[in-house]
Order: structure tokens, then sequence, then C-alpha cells
């Protein structure tokens, strides 16, 4: 089955955009030089934001934790270089609302001066908990984009039996080329990482996946892999959203995830090349994530390049190194065309998951006036998770969302397929997120109600409590009141009974006096 | 008399006995004791009794919606959700985009103002607000309904409701102009 | 069999003899709301159509009471709507919720009374009585199920504001009927 599968991986639907990656595709990876300044939000991960450990004024070196993981599901932030803490404040988030979102910013002293970090070791024959620490406490996320905390990935191990690693270095998206040069000059160090990876998660094989529109990087990979190491390189069609964590497995393995659930629940975990990297870094190297391969690339772009940048470099530090833009760019994303996040200016950081920079003119972008819906079906053959896209859109267009959520909306990865094949170029995909959000922002709303509920019956209870409490202190007392009173008469009956005793004895002086 | 007029009028009395029967006995066998709608109302509702709908509290609301005496909006704490809740519920389609995206709102202790007379934090039904007496008092605002009635009681006006400002967690995308 | 599929197809009571159109506009907002009023309606049907049949033979016939026939027939139906109220009433209160004031209607849905009456007019058995009312009902709640589906789907659709709402439901209504139509071209022999 899967050597069949092998040959032709399965994929329904899909797009096949021009992948317009040959400006970058040949160009190796430079490094950035250092920035005046850098912005580090405390959010840069799916999760609880981080919280801050330094003040302004405080001297960090580079490596050092600046913000700590807060709860379960969280990433440290650690300072890029030596520098002064300007302010923790907040700034404008890599997001397309723009909003601004609690910053860390550094000053760099040019020094560059690092924390103590130990010799490289072997990392193989550690224990599976100790490499998921490291990787957590080195702050390391999905570098694909979806900035999920890898450490927690990485101990799934324990809990689901994981037979297949699945190491995504499709890069669908178009432009995009940073997973391409990290595939093809740090091989070894990638390599490395998968080794890590597989070794932390227990699975029997480890799969790297390449689309075939990159064929150095899938030369490089296997020239370095050996046949005892059951890691291999494979290729896949170009299709997109090949790297979407569902469709790769399905493609790669055949196994399809139930709607609701999660790859390792079938025995498949994917994490990105970038990951496995950030992974070799930190368990091998006990070197934080403090920087990561950024694509600057779109039309508007004078000199495209691929750049490895340090976190929280402004993107128009980035645009400035590459020679500034051509023109003012009609749209700038952070991440591939297809689903990258349109960035409102370019004064927002870069962060852990953003791999590309595209400024893209308008007539890449091509938007054309939105015509009503024909029916066509485009969508729905170009839907790589078998859903109607306009069906759910006109549902939410009439504010059905329920109705929306019948039709699998759910089950959307949000890749854009739809929006891209779309003849009346209606914005599906936009009506999805607009969708995803509302009924987002209303499970939040039932889940404050519920615990506003849940608050005032308690307070309730204890009203309740206290005043039966009060109750029966009160019934208590009285009972008290009544035993002393009923004791004091009976007191007073024995008094009285023993002087009527004593009266019948031969009264004595005592006595006599004692009743005067 | 005719024989037919006599025996159509004894059959339409009969007929209306036996049925009549029939129904007594069916609605004995058949009988509902409460409304359980009211119920599945009140357990909707915030159940903290602010009295933001002018009726003194969620069960008489609760009352006040099953018999279609009050509308489905009456609730502020509630909001659009609850208000889209509740007219699925009774199955009534009300236009609720005059609502408006409600934002939501919680109190804020002006410490200048507050003298810790511990009033607001009695009549706070979801116990959000956290203090001692003659001590400055504080809100959570996780536990806060944005009621008001503290705004009403602090003999300072040293509370406001203040609405909640957007942040990174509740902004999502509007809604696609098309056609 | 032939009658049972005659009545329900070809001699539809909504779309061909234009019976019971009150509900067909009312209850049909909601697919759901639509199949429960459906088989409220099919078990009032068949039951008024049995109750008619026994008070015609038993009761009106042996006394030549034909003229009592439209009176009593009303009698007999508001008590089975009356008893059907209530025990959907204490089945499921949501759905009672639901039909409302639809419920008490189907006294005065003229389908109910007119299958009844036709019933007596073509002079049918018992049997036949049964199948001609069960098929009415049948027929009835397929409409109601066809027809709420398409204005479920209308809903979402883009329609012109002058005809969105109620009017667009009565041009489909229209077009559902002639679809109707069709089925008298369905020949058994």
């Amino acid at each position: 089955m899967f050597f069949f599968m092998r040959k032709r991986p399965a994929f329904k639907g899909g797009v096949h955009p021009d992948d317009r990656k040959q400006a970058t595709s040949g160009l190796p990876i430079e490094p950035l030089p250092l920035p005046a300044r850098l912005y580090l939000p405390v959010q840069q991960h799916i999760g609880a934001a981080a919280r801050p450990v330094v003040t302004a004024g405080d001297t960090v070196l580079k490596g050092q934790m600046i913000a700590r993981g807060d709860g379960a599901v969280s990433a440290a932030v650690h300072a890029p270089t030596s520098g002064r803490i300007l302010a923790v404040e907040p700034h404008p988030a890599p997001h397309p609302s723009g909003l601004p979102v609690e910053t860390i910013v550094i000053e760099p002293d040019g020094e560059d001066r690092r924390q103590e970090e130990p010799d490289p070791e072997h990392a193989l024959n550690l224990e599976p908990e100790i490499i998921a620490q490291r990787v957590a406490e080195a702050g390391v996320v999905g570098m694909g984009g979806a900035t999920f905390p890898a450490a927690i990935k990485l101990n799934l191990g324990s809990r689901h039996h994981i037979d297949t690693l699945i190491i995504n270095g499709s890069e669908c998206e178009p432009y995009l080329t940073c997973d391409d040069r990290l595939m093809r000059e740090r091989t070894d160090e990638v390599v490395d990482g998968i080794r890590i990876i597989r070794h932390a998660l227990g699975a029997r094989r480890a799969l790297v996946v390449v689309e075939d529109n990159k064929p150095e990087a899938l030369a490089a990979l296997q020239a370095r892999l050996y046949e005892m190491d059951t890691i291999e390189a494979m290729a896949v069609p170009t299709r997109y959203p090949m790297g979407s964590e569902k469709h790769m497995i399905k493609a790669v393995t055949g196994r399809e995830i139930p709607a609701g659930k999660l790859g390792a629940d079938i025995g498949v975990i994917v994490h990105n090349v970038g990951t496995a990297y950030a992974v070799h870094r930190a368990v091998r190297m006990r070197r934080p994530l403090i920087s990561r391969i950024v694509t600057v690339g779109g039309g508007a772009v004078q000199r495209p390049a691929n750049l490895e940048v340090l976190l929280g470099t402004r993107v128009e530090d980035l645009l400035a190194h590459c020679g500034g833009t051509r023109q003012p760019p009609a749209r700038l994303l952070m991440g591939g065309p297809m689903m990258g996040q349109v960035m409102p200016h370019a004064q927002v950081p870069i962060i852990k998951g953003s791999n590309g920079i595209i400024a893209l003119t308008a007539e890449e972008i091509n938007i054309g006036e939105t015509m009503p819906c024909i029916r066509c079906g485009r969508c729905v053959a170009a839907c790589p998770c078998g859903l109607m896209p306009l069906e759910m859109a006109a549902r939410i267009r009439k504010e059905d969302m329920d109705g929306a959520v019948d039709y699998g909306l759910m089950d959307c990865v949000a890749c854009g397929s739809c929006s891209y094949v779309c003849p009346s170029h209606i914005p599906l995909v936009q009506f999805f997120h607009h969708a995803k959000g509302v009924l987002g922002a209303r499970r939040e709303q039932q889940r404050r109600q519920e615990e506003i509920k849940r608050l005032a019956q308690q307070r309730r209870e204890r009203q309740e409590a206290e005043a039966r409490a009060k109750a029966e202190a009160a019934e208590r007392r009285k009972a008290e009141r009544e035993a002393a009173k009923r004791k004091a008469d009976e007191a007073k009956a024995a008094r009285a009974a023993k002087a009527a005793a004593a009266k019948e004895t031969p009264k004595t002086p005592a006595a006599d006096e004692a009743k005067a | 008399m005719e024989p037919s007029l006599l025996s159509a009028i004894f059959i339409l009395t009969t007929m209306g006995l036996l049925l009549g029967y029939g129904l007594g006995m069916a609605a004995k066998y058949l009988r509902v004791e409460k409304d359980p709608l009211v119920d599945e109302i009140e357990a909707m509702l915030p159940g903290t009794n602010c009295g933001q709908c002018g009726l003194p509290g969620c069960p008489s609301a609760a009352q006040a919606l099953a018999s279609r005496t009050a509308p489905v909006t009456l609730c502020p704490p509630g909001g659009k959700l609850l208000a889209q809740q509740l007219a699925d519920k009774l199955d009534i389609t009300v236009d609720l985009s005059a609502m408006g995206e409600e934002v939501p709102a919680f109190a804020v202790i002006d410490p200048d103002h507050c003298n810790g007379c511990t009033r607001c934090y009695k009549v706070c039904a979801t116990d959000a607000i956290m203090g001692a007496n003659r001590q400055i008092h504080t809100v959570f605002t996780e536990a806060c309904n944005g009621c008001g009635k503290c705004v009403e009681v602090c003999p300072t006006q040293g509370l406001t409701l203040v609405p909640e400002a957007p942040s990174l967690r509740r902004w999502h995308w509007p809604k696609p102009k098309s056609a | 069999m032939l009658l049972l599929v005659g009545t329900a197809l070809v001699n539809n009571v909504v779309l061909v003899q234009f019976l019971g159109l009150c509900p067909f506009m009312g209850v049909s907002n909601k697919l759901d709301t639509a199949l429960s009023m459906g088989l409220a309606t099919t078990f009032v049907l068949t039951l008024a159509s049995v109750a008619g049949w026994l008070l015609e033979y038993f009761v009106l016939a042996p006394l030549d009471l034909g003229f009592l026939r439209i009176l009593s027939f009303i009698l007999v139906i508001a008590a089975v709507v009356q008893f059907t109220e209530m025990v959907i009433r204490k089945t499921s209160a949501a759905l009672h919720q639901v039909l409302g004031i639809f419920l008490p209607l189907i006294t005065t849905n003229c389908a109910v009374l007119g299958v009844a009456l036709l019933n007596v007019q073509e002079g049918h058995g018992f049997l036949q009585s049964v199948t001609f009312g069960l098929g009415a009902a049948l027929g009835f709640t397929l409409v109601m199920v066809i027809f709420a589906a398409l204005r479920e789907r209308l809903a979402i659709s883009n329609v012109p504001a002058a005809f969105a709402g109620a009017p667009i439901g009565f041009i489909v209504a229209g077009l559902l009927s002639l679809a109707f139509m069709g089925f008298a071209g369905l020949n058994f022999a």
C-alpha cells in the first residue's frame, strides 16, 4: 500500500499556481546586518502570550530569555543579540489588524555577546523528555507558519503511538524559497534535527517530503541520508496545498485524519524542515531560536533575496536591505501569497513564523471585480478538503454561520484554493476567515456567559449556605438558651425540692438563716 | 316535530358529550405539569438577576419571554448572542442588526474615589469585586458581567463601565463586501 | 395501491386540488418544522378519514342525516386535532412551540375536511377511505418537505429585493404546482 502511494501520492483537489520561485531559489542565504532596533512581541506563537522577565533599562546577552512561556501552550522569547532593553510596551503586531501587542524593544550594542553555552553534545542518547524540555527552553515553534509550540508536539510520543514522522519540505506556496535554501545549504543540520525529532517521538519511520519542483534540495537530502537511518526523502507532485498537514499525511501515507482529530491520533506527526533545523540548534548546540530564514520577494522588491534575519527585525529593514521597492507595493504580505497575512505597514517585526515577506504589485494580485456566483463548481473541484465553498459562502453571506458549519466550515484549512480558481473573483476564503472569527467570538462569549452563570450560581449557593448557617446558629443559640433555661429551671426545682426536703427535716439554724 | 330533527339533535349532543368526555380523559392522562420552556429559557439567561431588563430577575424574565410579553433583546449582558439564541428557541425571527456588535464591558474602580464602603461587592452577582471594609476594592475583569449594579450603588461615583479595548484576541476579519 | 399513488401525486391535495394552502405557505420555512407539520397532519388526516367513514356509515347514513355531515365531521376533526395537540405537547414541547398556532389550525385545514367529504362523495369503502386519507396525507407531507427544502435554498440566494420573502415563495409554489400537474399524464392502465 505504502509503496503504491509513494509512486502516486493521493491528492484530491488543490490548485497549481505559477510557483514564481525562480527569482530567489538560486540565491544563497545571506545574513542581514544588525538592525538599529529589535521589536520582539511576547506573542509569536499559538497559545498564551509569554510573560516578560526583563524591564526597561536591563542589559541582555545574546540568547538570554527575555520572556518566559506562560502555561501549557506557550513559548519563551530570547534576546537575538546583546543590548539594552529600551521598553516593554505595546507595538503594532505583524497581523492584518495592525493592533498593538506587548513588545520588548531592544537596542543592540553591536557586540553580539553570547551567553555561556555548553559544548555541542551527542543528542541521540537523551531521554525524549529532556529533548522536549530543551526545545521548550529554546522557544522553538512550528516554523512553517503555524507557530504551534514544538515541544508539545515532541511530547506526543508518550501519549500516542507515533509510527511515522513526516518532515514537511514541500514549501507549496509560490515565491517562498527559504525552506528550499535551508535544505540545500544546511542539509546536515536539518538531517540531524530530523534524527533528534524521530528519536524523541519514537517513530519508526521518517520521511522528508519535498515537492518535485525542488530537485536540488531533494538531491542534497538524498546524498546525506544513510540507508540505516530509515529516513527517506521523497518527492511529491507540486500541488498547492501540499504543505497542509492533513493533505500531506493523506498524500504520503494514504491515511486520512478524521474531522476534528489530529495527525497524532492516526500515528503521524508532521514537522517543518525549519523546525527540524531549530530543534537541531536547540538540542545539540543549546541555542535558542533567535533568527530565521526569510524570503523577500514579489514583483515590487528591487532585489529579492533569502535572508537570515534576527527575530524582531522590522520588515522595513529587510526591504531596505533588498534595495527597497520599485513601486509602492499593492499588497504587503507576511508568508506566501496564498495563505499569508496582509500587513498594514512595514513597521511590523519579523516573528518566529514569518517565512516570507512578499511585496506584490497590482498586476500580480490581479484583483477582479466580484461578480455573482454562477455555480460553476470550480471551487468544489479545487477544494482539497472536499468541501463546497460556494454553499458555505452563500450561507455566511446570509449570516447563517451554523448552516456553513453544517457544510463543513470547521474542516476548511483556509488554503485559498477556492478563491484562486473562482472565475467570479468571489473572496471565498475571506468569507471563511470571517465566519471562523465570528464563531470564535461566539464561542468565547458563550464561555464567558457560562463562567458568569457558574459564578452567579456559586454566589447564590454561598448566600444560601450562609443563610442556612445563620439560621442554624440562631437555632442552636435558641436551643442552648432553652437548655440553659431548662437547666436553670431544673436547678431551681432541685433547689426547691431540696428546700422542701430541708423543711421536712428538723430545722437547723443555718437553714433558717438561709431562708431569712 | 320531525323525527330526523330530533335524532339530529340527539346525535350531535351525544357526539359532543362523548368527544368532550374523551378529550377530558386524554387531558388528564397527557397533562404537562409545567411549561418546560420557562426552565429552559431560564437556564439560557445569565442568572445574575441584575435587573437591567426591567424585570425583577432572570426567572421572571424567562416567564416573560416564554409568554412572549418581552422582546428577546431584553438582556443587555447576554448581548446579541443570547438574543439570537432566544429567538431560535422561541422560533421568532428578529432583526438583530440594530443591536450592533456589542463589545463586552466591565466595571472599573477609580482608586481615587473608592472609599472602601463594600457596597459594590455586596451587590455583585458574580463576586467579581474584591475588597474589604475601608480598603480600595478591585474588579476581576474576567468575572465581570458588565451588569452595572455596582455603578448604581457606588456612593462616590467611583465606578464606571468601560468597554473592552480591541485586542488581537478579539479581532477577526470583517465580512467581505461582495455582490 | 393505485389509489395511494394517485392521491399522493396525481391528485395531490395541495398542488392540484389546492386544499390546505395555509400551512403550506405558513410552516415551510424550515425543513424539520415542515416535516413534523406534515407528520402531524398525516396523523390527523388518516384518523379523520377513518372517523369520518365510521360516522357516515354507522350514524349518518342509517339515520338519513346527510345534512349533518359537515357539522359532525368538523366536530370529529376538531376533537382529533385537540388530541394530537395534547400528544405533541406531552411528547415534544419544543415541537409544540415551533408549530405554534398552526397546530390547532389543522382543524381548519380544508384538506382534512375535504378528504373526509371526498371519501363520502366518491363512495369509498373503509379500506379505500383509509388509503385515500393516508395517500392525501403523504402527498401533503411530500409537498411540504419539497417546498421547505426549496425555501431553505431560496433563503440563501440572491433574490431581487422586490421578490424577496413571500413573493418568490409564491412563484416557486406555482412552479411546483405546474410540476405536479405533470403527474396527470401518468397512466396506470
